[in-house]
């Protein structure tokens, strides 16, 4: 076999190298790795559902689901986690217009309305601790202060990187890395939401009946 | 809320304590003198030679999915040692302790190891094997050749490359220091609950166990994500779907499974860990625990991690088989397909594991059928590689032997799975070592596979051959061993031998053992013989230098790069035309492999903070095991902040200016592909 010219612009033979090509978009392949992490992130949210729907009988004589719920408390927290993605999309809408003071200003809305969140669960927790309805009293409620309180550890770390990329924001402004993991963080706070509808539902409206 | 423990705790120290460490026990104290000796040379040779800056800059800062890799099967190796070690001990405490008159040593009433620590090394044995000796050779693999095979610089996201590593290698060095610090887990590699529960095992061992596979999953996810974003995103231009190779496919679909069944496995794990450490009741026999939550949750994992580990296996056979066969593979769509299908099957059958808890006959039913199911698309698998050597002209190099003996493997491992899917076998052959022979049998064509990958791109990487002498006398006497331990496994088995004994009550099943003793001895061989391989190729490794093609009938992209492969891989991205690129290249005579003109290119900077989040991992998982909270928490406030940090390191890559490749490629001599035979495509 004759050795070919392989050189891409001689005419009359294929182009074998494409020096043109200069891989793939950053953002967007951030982003999809994030997402990939996300679906990660939604078996450790299925398995405990799953752990709940199995252990939520098994109360050992102790409080059932129905003496701790508060349906129209949890609300309140729900309205907080819906109000907090909604500002946090104003942030992204700045984000089109690249106006770091939106972007930032939207974001500590969004970060006050989380940390809102995060202190009615305290509350709520602290409260439950106090009169003695621990994780250790029976498997429901191990079950129930793991799903519930996974999901508070998770609004606690979407707050602190809210901070983190407020602080980007204003000293980078929005170069690739910045604007991939506000992408990012948008997915994730969203997500949040979407894991909060599901607790909600499953354990303070589903548990009150 | 922490529960209260057993014996003495410390805030500064949590549960250490110098009579923690295990001096009076001969055999930790002879393996603590070997580790020591060999660290000590290890560490002395490198000073010696003046080889630490060389190691700092080249290997444990780097992003080079090419190290990367090495340095994953590396590890993986020396973890295989260990677990064979274990075997080695736990064969011949059984062959010792056969029959009510078989002579105690060592303080054991039979044999050489008193049951305490028998359990110990059963658990080591499988939680290594499977978590940190094959899962870490096969990710190691698809990171060598993955981005390779796809045209791609690198995988997706580099420096998380490096962080999963490290992950995984710290997972090991926990459980290596649980020899000589505390104990081990004697719960088993699935960790049986409630055995698991701090009552029954109140000591530091269920928590070696249970950190050390938390945070090499974390290692695995992290891995998983990375190679499919880098299948998904980075392939060359025109790497359409249809055009990429079976290993590729397998990667994709094992990464999918890993990434879909790890958190299971994370999640279960966290529950237990809630209950050992914050006194829940999830799977305690009281307050409402359910243990069999634990057994379900872990096998929703357990067996899609089979499939984990057994697909990349397969992918490699798919490579070898044509390579060596020198004919494309038979039926690429339906490999591709079963690949899948074998994906998604995988999650419909974890109950098979525990048919005995009696669920009745509807559900055991749908899962028997569901676990004889995967015989489809393995069956399809089996006949394309067969297909695929018909009437061809196959060339018995060391890549194919290993390949065609884990055919061969996963014939009778698959056709004794069959036999326990059946209910009524499996309730009485369950928790015999039948089981143990069968999987053994899976696992080890998954290991013959990997050593024929490890063979087959060696010169990939390094340039030159493995020498070719000596590997098949490793391959014929791991063949011999795995004859000599498994069939006589099997036999046992259907005599009513239960798995996990440290004591064998029939003395007339002492030939037996004594046959599967004699198949260690030959194991020993194959490892004398493969430490010889390696020796006797570096040594000659002038003499087997090889070209671009390493083998002369390869059929995918990773053969078109020089051997070894620059750290860029592909100085201009190459066009793919065909299925097979680099066969279709080779027939229509584009053999040239250098590219008209050169660009600059980008590349990622080395980075330390891998490394230095695996060292918080460490500690955290140590501050755990241990209960030294202080510890614990500062390591994973170190994890934030170092994360937090690199976060605001804007200056991550750099770029080679065309000039410089093109003088790079000059030096590497613009390999001419070696071998040039003539083929068929
Ligand atoms: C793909 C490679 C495979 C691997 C790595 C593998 C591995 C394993 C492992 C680790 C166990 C049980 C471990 C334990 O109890 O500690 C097991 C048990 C079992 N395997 Fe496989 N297996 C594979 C393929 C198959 C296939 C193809 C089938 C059937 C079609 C099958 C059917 C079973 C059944 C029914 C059991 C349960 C036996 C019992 O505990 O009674 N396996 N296998
Ligand atoms: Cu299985």
């Amino acid at each position: 076999m004759a050795m070919k010219n392989s050189g891409a612009g001689s005419p009359g033979s294929v182009v074998l190298w494409d020096e043109g090509y200069h891989g793939h978009d950053v953002i967007s392949t951030r982003t999809f790795g994030f997402w990939l992490y996300m679906l990660s992130d939604a078996m450790i949210f299925a398995t405990l559902f799953a752990a709940y729907a199995v252990l939520a009988s098994h109360t050992a004589g102790g409080p059932t689901a129905q003496n701790i719920v508060h349906p129209w408390y949890a609300f309140g927290e729900t309205v907080l986690v819906f109000s907090s993605v909604l500002a946090f999309g104003f942030s992204m809408t700045a984000l089109k217009a690249a106006s770091r003071p939106g972007v930032i200003g939207w974001m500590l809305l969004a970060l006050v309305l989380g940390a809102g969140f995060l202190g009615l669960e305290i509350h709520e927790f602290v409260g439950l601790a106090m009169r003695g309805i621990v994780p250790a009293r029976s498997a429901f409620l191990s079950s129930y202060w793991a799903l519930v309180l996974t999901h508070g550890l998770h609004m606690a770390l979407g707050l602190i990187w809210m901070l983190v990329m407020m602080y980007q924001v204003m000293r980078y402004g929005f170069s690739t890395d910045v604007v991939a993991r506000l992408l990012s963080l948008k997915y994730f706070w969203l997500f949040q939401a979407v894991m909060w509808v599901c607790v909600f539902t499953v354990i303070y409206l589903h548990g009150a009946i | 809320m922490l529960v209260d423990l057993q014996g003495s705790w410390s805030p500064l120290w949590g549960r250490l304590s110098l009579s923690e460490v295990p001096y009076h026990n001969i055999i930790v104290v002879g393996a603590f003198l070997f580790a020591a000796v060999l660290g000590a040379a290890i560490l002395g040779g490198i000073t010696y030679a003046g080889k630490w800056g060389y190691l700092w800059r080249e290997w444990l800062t780097t992003v080079d999915h090419k190290k990367i890799g090495v340095m994953y099967i590396l590890f993986g190796l020396v973890m295989l040692f260990r677990g064979f070690v274990d075997a080695l001990m736990m064969r011949t405490q059984q062959m010792m302790a056969a029959g009510p008159h078989a002579a105690g040593f060592l303080g054991a009433l039979h044999g050489y190891l008193p049951p305490s620590h028998f359990d110990q090394i059963y658990s080591a044995h499988g939680t290594i094997m499977i978590i940190l000796a094959v899962t870490p050779i096969l990710v190691g693999l698809m990171n060598i050749v993955v981005p390779l095979q796809v045209g791609a610089r690198d995988m997706a996201y580099p420096y998380l490359n490096a962080v999963g590593l490290w992950l995984t290698v710290v997972a090991g060095a926990l459980v290596m220091l649980s020899l000589f610090l505390g104990d081990f887990s004697h719960a088993g590699w699935v960790g049986l609950a409630p055995l698991t529960e701090l009552p029954y095992s109140p000591n530091v061992g269920v928590d070696y166990w249970m950190w050390a596979i938390q945070i090499s999953s974390v290692g695995t996810t992290l891995g998983a994500i990375n190679l499919i974003a880098t299948i998904v995103k980075m392939r060359a231009p025109g790497m359409s779907w249809g055009r990429l190779p079976i290993f590729t496919w397998t990667s994709l679909s094992t990464n999918i499974i890993a990434l879909s069944s790890f958190p299971v496995l994370a999640v279960a794990l966290f529950l237990l860990s809630f209950d050992r450490y914050l006194g829940t009741h999830f799977f305690t026999p009281g307050l409402g625990g359910d243990l069999m939550l634990y057994t379900n949750l872990f096998w929703i994992w357990g067996h899609p991690e089979v499939y984990f580990v057994v697909l990349p296996a397969f992918g490699i056979i798919s490579e070898i088989v044509p390579t060596f066969s020198e004919k494309p593979l038979f039926g690429y769509i339906t490999m591709v397909i079963a690949s899948m299908a074998i994906a998604g099957v995988s999650w419909s059958v974890w109950l098979h594991h525990f048919f005995t808890m009696g669920e009745g006959p509807a559900v055991s039913l749908y899962f028997s059928v569901a676990t004889m199911l995967v015989g489809i698309p393995t069956g399809v698998k089996v006949f394309n590689w067969a297909f695929t050597m018909y009437r061809a002209r196959i060339r018995y190099d060391v890549p194919m032997l290993w390949a065609i003996g884990a055919l061969i493997l996963l014939l009778t491992g698959g056709l004794t799975g069959m036999m326990l899917a059946i209910p009524a076998i499996n309730y009485t052959v369950h928790n015999s070592v039948f089981v143990v022979a069968h999987f053994h049998n899976m696992f080890l064509l998954i290991a013959f596979a990997a050593m024929g990958g490890v063979n087959y791109w060696w010169p990939k990487v390094f340039g030159y051959k493995l020498d070719e002498k000596t590997g098949r006398l490793v391959f014929w006497y791991w063949v011999a061993g795995t004859v000599a331990v498994f069939v006589p496994m099997y036999t046992l088995g259907f005599m009513g031998m239960t798995r996990r004994l440290d004591y064998v009550a029939h003395a007339s099943w002492l030939p037996l053992l004594q046959l599967e003793e004699g198949g260690i001895a030959l194991y020993c061989l194959a490892l004398y013989y493969q430490l010889k391989q390696i020796y006797v190729s570096i040594r000659d490794r002038a003499v087997n230098r090889v070209g671009a093609d390493a083998w002369g009938t390869s059929r995918s992209l990773e053969w078109m790069t020089p051997s070894p492969v620059p750290f860029y891989n592909f100085a201009v991205a190459p066009l793919v035309h065909a299925r097979d690129e680099w066969a279709w290249r080779r027939e229509h005579g584009y053999t040239n492999l250098r590219p008209p003109r050169y660009v600059d290119i980008h590349m990622p900077r080395n980075t330390a903070v891998p490394l230095v989040i695996g060292a918080f991992a460490f500690a955290l998982g140590f501050g755990l095991i241990w209960r030294i909270w202080w510890l614990g928490a500062l390591a994973l406030i170190g994890i934030v902040a170092t994360m937090i940090i690199r976060a605001a390191d804007t200056d991550t890559g750099y770029v080679i200016p065309a000039a410089d490749v093109a003088r790079m490629e000059e030096q590497a001599g613009g390999q001419a592909p070696s071998g040039a035979r003539k083929v068929l495509s």
